[in-house]
């Protein structure tokens, strides 16, 4: 794992600004998922279970339900509204998944597994969110410096963007990429040259895809931040994507990160994928799995 | 057909019925981005003063997509009855909104002139409409379905229990099912979306959601939201499945681009009346939401509004028993903020209901839009005003599969108590014997999900 020490620093600022504006230095708001250690169960704080429900028909099997899933159950009841800090610490992790956005992946992480970086269109954050056709599409400049880089019809592809949250990127490509290379490898699979895309959006693919004409193309990107987690990753695979190339020929494994699908494990099941779509010359709903 | 108008002493010439329907929508980042949308406030307006005066039969004689070239127009305008048609046809879209929101005109009006509407002329009524134009019409239609219990009834408000979990746990699932079902939710259904989208994890989340409404004999219907391909299989494998569900577009080429088409729907319909578990007759679960067109780049150059008010013209075909907008799904790129978030889910919630839709509203937001959790509150208290059919429950709003939030279990006992409204009778009469309500109202029991331990 890199650390990210500015993501510590930052949630470290965040979290101090939080219990200066509640005004209290005994409210503990602990957002989960502004942690680095990824993600916890939203109603664990420090890794104990609290029961909040008053007098469950059965507490022990209220903490196994409660273990079970990062989902916010057992928060229990104010008439019908949610408690206050259940609510307050709801707020808080939509803070923080407002902040993901706007940030950026870390170089030098770019650096250890040799991406070079290319942008797309998107210009800026605003216009990314505006504009998703620009940011399927990579800058004149970026095309001159593809075609230069990288090994034209590769078997696979591997290109990795930040999408909607770099963050995303920081905390699971160093796990997802080296078991992915390892799964390709042990299948007997050539890899072309990879590469970072700033500001992409998924069907950057098949712009991508025209230039270097690959068997198959895997994508990971950062997905849209949620509450839980503002670091899931997706990877998006397709069997020779190209202008035209529809949603549905595409498969795609979400949720990526260390409270969902474990990253190396899904490095590994990617790996397996393009096995399949090389063996099967399809991907999207046409693959059988 | 007129498409000349002056408004503040500038004249405006628009070319096509297809620009008057883009131009007089309210102001949304999706028709923006599609390059369709008025340049101004004035430009708006002429576009709103011009369709008012065109009538039911410039619409329909200029079709937008020729039924020709497109499926989903051919749906459509199969289902115009021509005898009701025929004695509208010299209203205006003016007159229309005017019909639907006099005293007189009730359910049954709105009900019998639907079946003469295509969604192009429900599209372009809309236009017209302010919000509580839209909550009033809307609160006038009542739309009952049955899959295995009956949902939709005036005074009532139900709920999907959506307890989605990031790596498809089925444990994890169904602690989340129990505090749903504790806080009195999940009688519209109990729909999970899965992660992996294989027969074998449908089949398994299918087994399981039945085998806790077996357990305590809940009155409801499970669905699990995979591709209708994956559904099908794991049917064919025989899994438990109450109904299907799709996604839809309003275009041929937008639902092509979902990897579906009219054949395919309808084989999925012949096979959940042969091998599904829902008693019916309503057996589908479809979703819907503006700019799904556009982000397949199968909009054709038609603005969001009218492409989804075509979702329900084609959904209508498979007489469904709920169907949902996720309105703030797709994200800032269609509506950008909360306003438009606002107006969208008030206008597809009326542009199903028209067309007899049993109409739903995943009242949700993305963290890259402009909105947040108070918006949310605002939309739900003016769907429940408007009649919503039904709701999503997620675990305090927040989906932590989807990365996206709706509205929680909370909001859904809140609008209840508040709206005085109730969940549908025979999910409220097991409520009852359960013990978590009485009278309409949660009991001390309600919120501990470890009744069903």
């Amino acid at each position: 794992m890199i650390p990210s020490i500015e993501l510590d620093q930052f949630v470290d600022r965040v979290m101090a600004e939080l219990e200066k504006k509640l005004g209290s230095p005994d409210v503990s708001v602990t957002t989960e998922s502004a942690n680095s250690n990824a993600v916890t169960h939203s109603a664990t704080d420090s890794g104990v279970v609290t029961i909040k429900v008053p007098q469950p028909r059965w507490e022990e099997g209220l903490a196994e339900l409660i273990e079970s899933t990062p989902a916010r159950i057992g928060v229990w009841r104010t008439g019908t509204r949610p408690l206050t800090k259940e609510m307050l610490k709801f707020r808080c992790d939509h803070a923080a998944a407002i902040d993901s956005i706007y940030g950026e992946v870390n170089e030098k992480l770019l650096e250890q597994f040799g991406l070079f970086t290319v942008d797309t269109c998107y210009e800026n954050t605003e216009n990314y969110l505006r504009r998703p056709d620009m940011g399927r599409i990579i800058t004149e400049r970026g095309m001159d410096l593809i075609r230069e880089s990288c090994k034209a019809k590769p078997q696979v592809q591997i290109v990795v963007s930040d999408g909607l949250s770099a963050n995303a990127i920081d905390a699971n490509l160093p796990d997802v990429y080296p078991s992915l290379l390892d799964s390709l490898t042990a299948y007997g699979l050539k890899v072309g040259t990879p590469f970072f895309v700033k500001g992409g959006r998924v069907a950057v693919m098949d712009h991508i895809g025209e230039l270097l004409q690959p068997d198959v193309f895997v994508l990971l990107i950062g997905e849209r931040p949620g509450l839980v987690s503002s670091k899931s990753m997706s990877a998006y695979l397709c069997y020779q994507p190209r202008k035209g190339t529809v949603e549905s020929d595409r498969t795609v494994i979400s949720n990526i990160h260390p409270g969902g699908t474990p990253p190396v494990e899904a490095g590994a099941y990617i790996g397996t994928l393009v096995h399949k779509m090389l063996e099967q010359k399809t991907s999207g709903i046409h693959l059988d799995l | 057909m007129n498409l000349t108008t002056t408004v503040l002493g500038k004249t405006y010439q628009l070319k096509s019925l297809k620009e008057v329907l883009a131009k007089a929508n309210e102001e949304k980042s999706g028709d923006q981005l599609a390059g369709i949308t008025a340049e101004d406030a004035k430009e708006r307006m002429a576009a709103k003063l011009i369709l008012s005066d065109l009538t039911l039969g410039d619409i329909r004689n200029h079709p937008l997509l020729p039924p020709d070239i497109d499926e989903v127009s051919r749906v459509i305008e199969d289902a115009v009855n021509d005898k009701i048609y025929n004695e509208i046809r010299g209203w205006s879209v003016a007159e229309l909104r005017e019909y639907l929101l006099r005293q007189e005109t009730g359910n049954n009006e709105i009900r019998r002139i639907s079946r003469g509407l295509t969604s192009e002329m429900v599209a372009a009524v809309t236009k017209l409409m302010s919000n509580l134009d839209l909550v009033q019409a809307a609160a006038k239609i009542e739309v009952q379905s049955h899959c295995n219990i009956t949902i939709g009834q005036r005074g009532v408000l139900s709920g999907r229990a959506q307890p989605n979990h990031p790596t498809d746990n089925i444990q994890g699932m169904k602690a989340s099912l129990f505090e749903a079902l504790s806080y009195g939710i999940g009688d519209a259904v109990i729909g999970i979306n899965p992660v992996i989208d294989s027969a074998d994890s449908v089949k398994n989340i299918l087994l399981a959601t039945k085998e806790v409404m077996e357990k305590w004999s809940i009155p409801t219907q499970n669905c699990v939201l995979a591709h209708i391909k994956t559904q099908m299989k794991a049917i064919r494998q025989g899994a438990p499945a109450d109904m299907v569900f799709q996604s839809l577009a309003g275009t041929e080429d937008g639902n092509k681009a979902f990897g579906i088409d009219v054949a395919l729907l309808d084989e999925a319909d012949e096979l959940i009346r042969r091998e599904g578990t829902g008693t019916g007759p309503n057996l589908w679960y479809f979703e819907t939401g503006q700019g799904s067109e556009l982000s397949a780049e199968a909009h054709h150059g038609i603005d969001q509004v009218t492409l989804e008010a075509r979702c329900y013209g084609l959904a209508r075909k498979y007489k469904p028993f709920i169907v949902n907008t996720v309105v703030g799904f797709i994200g800032p790129e269609y509506l950008y903020d909360s306003k438009q978030v606002i107006r969208a889910g008030l206008e597809d919630h009326f542009m199903g209901k028209i067309q007899q839709i049993p109409m739903g509203v995943d009242v949700c937001y993305t963290n890259h839009m402009k909105a947040d959790q108070n918006d949310m509150d605002n939309l739900a208290v003016l769907l429940a005003a408007a009649g919503v059919n039904y709701i999503i429950g997620a675990p305090m709003a927040d989906d932590c599969m989807l990365n996206y939030q709706s509205t929680s279990y909370h909001d859904i006992a809140t609008l209840r108590e508040t709206m005085r409204l109730r969940p549908a009778p025979e999910f409220e009469g097991w409520l009852n014997r359960m013990g978590i309500m009485e009278n309409g109202r949660l009991t001390p029991l309600a919120g501990d999900p470890t009744v069903f331990m």
